[in-house]
């Protein structure tokens, strides 16, 4: 019995640090929404940004044998189809939503294609080396409290031997928070995002701030994409980010906007998808089969929900979507 | 009102898609040429792959077909200025309703019955895939972009379960239906042709190329020639004056939805009943989201949207024959061009539409001022 | 209330604090400034006053930074200066009140005057410095509110008053207001005034913006009048008069009274009992109001805008049902549990010109044919939209939709007659007659008509009011609202007063004047009985 409890306390350390693997790509990209949204740009498109950079982190890696510089290359990338969507929302005041689905259709295409061109391995880039990735660290004391009952556990299993991005993403949260609530900038970004009206009379330029949005959304998708294809995984796999873009912008809706509501909500999701990957063909008592679908179904679900009103409301920012014209 | 003389019809319809797609396809043509191969030789491939090998012209409106169910999905969503853009999830749950009238009756029902039941089914059940975000934002003012996002998703996941368990038939490993008897076929095409004494090749376009035909008709009906369509159009312009004019704002919205994602629905006949033969998962394979492309080069009109679906059928015929022809570039070459031309014709539409309107306003006043001497 | 100021003569005048000169802006064919001039001395409250689209919102857009002129120049205290963005506006010691605020619901006010001029990166550190400032703003200039408070909470007058606040934080000594004075009552009107001959003692240049007469008259020094686009002319407000302050405005002598015949008010068409309604978040919109309404006269709602009178409207035409009380029309009571909207309302008899053109009366986009059917695309028995071959249920039939609008613009002058032409693009007055056109061929019983004129020129105005009379004259009841008190007390028989909601008292058209119906809008009963059901005003 004993054994059983701690056997299925293990289980669900385990879990725990799955889910903050699983969560990191979601944290990022939904605070790269929360960005781009609350300063009023509609982003569906960080799916497609979030794969432009891991296909682009993966190459450079491969190539440069340098997980850094995979890093910096898809961060590159993700910024300029960030000014891409930028242009096409913000000066040509083009429709916010179709902007962001080309670029996810874009992405798809341009990954592969490049991919084959330089690799010639049917889209994917060629499995990376350990050297170039970003390994997992190790925290010191790990062997010496490793021991101690509960503690140890928690300390050896979940937070330790995370690679660094992991903890980036904790850091952008962090980052989202103070940036748009104790600085000055953050204040501007909030408002072109309610009333961009008032932003202009007071002699600020709405374009500027929003492009400045749209990049900061750029660079937190890169990390996301790098981390996907470079610390995650070993390399770029077709359509690999496989609509995690889709539930961080579920996440950001379930979190109404905010960082840490959205960081909790990437934490559920992510925990869902950890146990859907576990419970993969388990049978459970009562039950069956276990519902894989169903559970790697829920964040849609959720999210669905949530919009129908059922349990509490998600106010987007007022000005949300609509080009910045002035009036005559 | 800051109004500018808006551009000539034939312009907004014709011109500006054309340079749209001629856009698109110099930016593609750029990254075939960093790839190494020749742009030109690619597009002559594409060509010939479209149109000239045998059968590839039925192979193109095949594909067109699809386009064309979905593209009206989309327009039609789009008159009341909704974005439908689960037109994925619709098709594929519209492939659901017929599957199962198929798998039902299929056994002793004759064709005659069995085909316009399982039309009816593939309708209905997109109908509800579509009613459903409809209802939200009508009653509950759930955005309803993201809501048929979510719709994709879940009717993937819902597709996936049944397909691998209950539906799966029994002999097989892949997720699955049984195939069909012969009752649930949609005529071919090209066997009707050589009946008539044509000798036309192979090809999956089938029957269901007429239906689409026949709703693109029935869509500019309903849009421009009914009271419906006035309401759709109304709510869609100016929910503002709709309210003023009695129209219930949700109950057209609800209504539209269930059309829109009733057209999405019907696209599953082509490949269910036209091609497959029975359901096989994800046979929407991004059908869905050619159809807003399409919508959009097509400017929202069955006309454009034949148009639109007759260039994207062709672009997916030719990618096919570039990824047989190259090993460099696969079928992914057309997501690209499919990205880059909604990019042009969606968000970037306004691009073009300044520089031309200039263009036009002085051609205006240069005539103006030729009549006035001459 | 008329306060001048006068300059001392034989003085050496000092630098103009704003002087435009030859300002030319057009907007596509549209000439919305033609060398425009003007000068402004220091410590004045400048008028600027002219119709609806007579160039004013864009000369001071100009002074602003919003639109860049074509041609001219702008000299701030004397200097040539550039002004192409509100950064350079701001820079020059220009602030703006805008017509429609430009604040954010929901932030505090302090973060509302903060706002690009923060003046630390950190907002903590920027807030305390701003709190500071603000301070002493409030006591210089006497202008209290709570910095803490949320914008979307505070009431329109307060809200205004953050919005000078935010000039002044900016460092504004030029203050221009644009139509201040729509959104307020009289009272707060007076605050206003008050306000501004306050800055104007410590030393503030403002350029007030406004369509109305006595504003003008009661607050300025010198006024300038804009006509279409030009300016036409720059006076000492002590030697100029009302009347010819309209005439300038306008360009002939106005017709303040239109040919208005005595009416002859017959049965009673509509009873209304006890109306209320409230708002989403609760706000009461409509308390307890009953009034009747008789054929073949015209009565007047007037008010400020705000009172209530815009959600009347929207009940009596089906819009939205009552939420308490009722209404009676045609043999039928309209209340909560017996809904009616505006198509059934419609067929009763109920036609409804409504007080938003532009989202409201027209479709845009549409062509004038389709504007046309508005309101009317559900009339299945109706035969002059429907193609009988394919049944009259579901068919319309362009070619009869086009002879329908044609006949129709023919008899009420909209110009040019031509049901292909997109609503958009009729000027504002043709648009009007394009709606007034639908909603009076259909012989209503009754007429509810919501700001006929705004946004309208002066040739349309005449037309409408006539084809309000006449349809008056044939037996129709019209309720009219307007914020235009003129329009009200040319046109109306009897005239209603609201505010906060309720009718704060009835007044025959012969005992109507501007100080009775100024006080009961700002909400002070007339002593003597305010009975508002007609005949039985003592």
């Amino acid at each position: 019995m004993v054994n059983l409890g701690a056997d299925l306390w293990l289980q669900f350390i385990l879990a725990l640090d799955a889910t903050l693997r699983v969560a990191t790509p979601l944290i990022l990209c939904a605070m790269a929404g929360i960005f781009s949204e609350r300063a009023g740009i509609i982003d569906i498109s960080l799916e497609g940004k979030m794969l432009l950079s891991a296909f682009t982190a993966a190459a450079t890696a491969s190539l440069m044998h340098s997980p850094v510089l995979g890093l910096l290359a898809g961060i590159t990338v993700s910024v300029i189809f960030s000014i891409i969507h930028g242009f096409a929302c913000i000066t040509h005041r083009g429709n916010q939503v179709i902007s962001g689905l080309a670029i996810n259709i874009l992405a798809s295409g341009l990954t592969v294609t490049v991919g084959i061109a330089i690799f010639r391995q049917g889209g994917q880039t060629p499995n990376l080396a350990r050297a170039d990735r970003f390994a997992p660290t190790e925290l010191p004391f790990v062997d010496l409290v490793s021991h101690i009952p509960f503690i140890g556990t928690i300390y050896r299993e979940l937070i330790s031997g995370h690679n660094i991005l992991v903890w980036v993403g904790f850091l952008a949260v962090i980052f989202t928070s103070y940036i748009l609530w104790k600085t000055r900038f953050g204040l501007r970004l909030r408002a072109v995002g309610e009333k961009p009206e008032a932003v202009d009379s007071a002699g600020i330029s709405v374009s500027l701030l929003r492009y400045k949005a749209v990049i900061i959304a750029g660079v937190l998708c890169g990390i996301a994409g790098a981390y996907l294809s470079t610390a995650h995984g070993s390399g770029f796999v077709r359509e690999m980010t496989a609509g995690k873009g889709y539930i961080a912008l579920a996440a950001m809706i379930f979190g109404k906007w905010q960082p840490r509501g959205a960081l909790l909500a990437c934490l559920l999701f992510g925990f869902l998808e950890a146990i859907a990957a576990r419970l993969q063909g388990v049978e459970l008592p009562l039950i069956g089969a276990a519902p894989v679908e169903l559970i790697l179904a829920m964040p849609y679900l959720m999210t669905v929900i949530l919009l129908a009103g059922l349990v509490g409301r998600a106010v987007p920012p007022r000005a949300i979507g609509q080009p910045y014209i002035k009036e005559r | 009102m800051n109004v500018q003389k808006p551009l000539p019809r034939w312009v907004d319809i014709g011109l500006i898609p054309v340079i749209n797609v001629l856009v698109a396809l110099f930016v593609s043509g750029i990254v075939v040429a960093l790839i190494g191969e020749n742009p030109f030789v690619a597009m002559m491939v594409m060509v010939k792959g479209a149109f000239v090998y045998d059968g590839s012209l039925g192979y193109t409106l095949y594909y067109a077909t699809n386009f064309i169910f979905t593209g009206l999905a989309v327009a039609v969503a789009f008159h009341a200025m909704l974005f439908n853009i689960g037109g994925e999830g619709q098709a594929y749950l519209g492939g659901l309703g017929a599957g199962l009238i198929c798998l039902w009756m299929d056994s002793f029902l004759p064709a005659l019955l069995l085909i316009p039941l399982a039309i009816m089914a593939s309708a209905a059940f997109g109908a509800l895939w579509g009613v459903i975000p409809g209802y939200l934002q009508a009653k509950r003012g759930s955005h309803i972009v993201i809501t048929t996002i979510m719709f994709n998703f879940l009717a993937a996941s819902i597709m996936v379960s049944l397909l691998a368990g209950m539906l799966k038939s029994g002999g097989q490993m892949s997720p699955e239906t049984r195939a069909f008897t012969d009752a649930a076929s949609l005529p071919m095409i090209h066997e009707i042709l050589q009946g008539l004494g044509f000798d036309v090749a192979r090809s999956p376009l089938n029957l269901s190329f007429v239906i689409a035909l026949l709703a693109c008709v029935g869509v500019w009906v309903l849009i421009w020639r009914s009271r419906l369509g006035y309401a759709i159009r109304a709510v869609g312009q100016s929910p503002q004056a709709a309210q003023y004019a009695g129209i219930s704002i949700e109950r057209i919205i609800i209504i539209t939805m269930a059309i829109s994602g009733g057209l999405a629905g019907l696209m599953a006949i082509n490949e269910i009943l036209g091609v497959q033969h029975r359901v096989i998962l994800n046979f929407t394979s991004g059908y869905g989201f050619t159809g807003i492309a399409v919508a959009l080069m097509g400017r929202n009109h069955p006309f454009g949207i034949i148009l639109a679906s007759l260039l994207f059928g062709a672009l997916y015929q030719g990618g096919a024959e570039l990824d047989f022809e190259f090993s460099t570039i696969t079928r992914e070459m057309v997501l690209m061009i499919q990205g880059l031309i909604i990019l042009f014709s969606g968000a970037l539409s306004f691009m073009f539409q300044k520089p031309l309107q200039r263009l036009f306003s002085k051609l205006a006043t240069d005539d103006k001022t030729e009549a006035a001497h001459g | 209330m008329t306060q001048s100021k006068k300059t001392p003569s034989g003085e050496q005048p000092s630098p103009l604090a704003v002087e435009l000169a030859d300002i030319s802006k057009a907007f596509g064919t549209v000439r919305a400034n033609e060398k425009v001039n003007l000068a402004v001395q220091h410590g004045h409250i400048h008028g600027i006053i002219g119709e609806n689209g007579a160039g004013k919102s864009t000369l001071v857009s100009i002074l602003y930074g919003f639109y860049r002129a074509d041609s001219g120049r702008i000299s701030i205290n004397g200097r040539p200066v550039d002004i192409g963005s509100s950064a350079d506006a701001i820079a020059n010691g220009i602030g703006m009140v805008h017509q429609h605020f430009m604040l954010v619901p929901n932030f505090t006010v302090l973060e509302n005057i903060m706002l690009g001029h923060e003046g630390h990166a950190q907002l903590d550190k920027a807030a305390t410095h701003a709190r500071a400032e603000l301070q002493t703003l409030s006591d210089t200039y006497g202008l209290t509110v709570d910095p803490d408070s949320l914008v979307e909470d505070l009431p329109v007058g307060l809200q205004q008053r953050v919005e000078i606040l935010k000039a002044l934080f900016r460092g504004a000594r030029i203050l221009i207001l644009d139509e201040p004075t729509g959104v307020l009552t009289p009272q707060e009107t007076d605050q206003l005034f008050d306000i501004l001959n306050a800055l104007r003692d410590q030393g503030v240049t403002i350029l007030f913006i406004t369509h109305k007469l006595r504003e003008i008259m009661a607050i300025t020094d010198t006024v300038s009048v804009m006509r279409q686009g030009q300016m036409v002319a720059h006076l000492e407000t002590a030697s100029a008069s009302p009347a010819k302050l309209a005439e300038l405005m306008v360009g002939r002598k106005v017709l303040l009274d239109v040919n208005h015949t005595t009416a002859t008010p017959g049965d009673i068409l509509l009873t209304a009992d006890h109306l209320y309604c409230a708002g989403d978040s609760g706000e009461v919109q409509l308390k307890d109001v009953s009034f009747d309404l008789r054929s073949g006269e015209i009565v007047g709602i007037a008010g400020v805008s705000g009172n209530g009178q815009s959600e009347l409207l929207d009940i009596l035409a089906g819009i939205r049902p009552p939420q308490a009380g009722n209404f009676t029309f045609a043999d039928r009571k309209i209340d909560a549990t017996h809904p009616l909207g505006p198509a059934a309302l419609r067929d009763l008899g109920i036609a409804h010109v409504p007080e938003d053109r532009h989202r409201r009366g027209i479709v845009l986009n549409f062509s004038a044919a389709e504007s046309m059917l508005l309101g009317h695309s559900d009339n299945k028995g109706d035969d002059n939209f429907s193609n009988n071959w394919w049944g009259d249920s579901w068919w319309l039939d362009p070619k009869k939709l086009a002879a329908h609008c044609a006949t129709r613009m023919q008899a009420f002058d909209v110009r040019p007659p031509d049901p292909d032409y997109v609503s958009a693009n009729f000027s504002g007055g043709n648009q009007q007659k394009l709606v007034l056109a639908r909603e009076i061929s259909t012989e209503p019983t009754l007429l509810l008509v919501g700001q006929p004129t705004r946004g309208v020129d002066i040739g349309a105005i005449e037309f409408i009011h006539q084809q309000l009379i006449e349809l008056r004259n044939r037996g129709c009841c019209i309720l009219l609202v307007s914020v235009e008190l003129e329009e009200i007390m040319s046109l109306s028989d009897r005239i209603l007063v609201m505010n906060d909601g309720g009718i704060v008292g009835e007044v025959a058209r012969a005992d109507a004047d501007e100080q009775t119906l100024g006080m009961m809008m700002a909400g002070i009963a007339p002593n003597k009985d305010a009975n508002t059901k007609t005949g039985q005003a003592s």
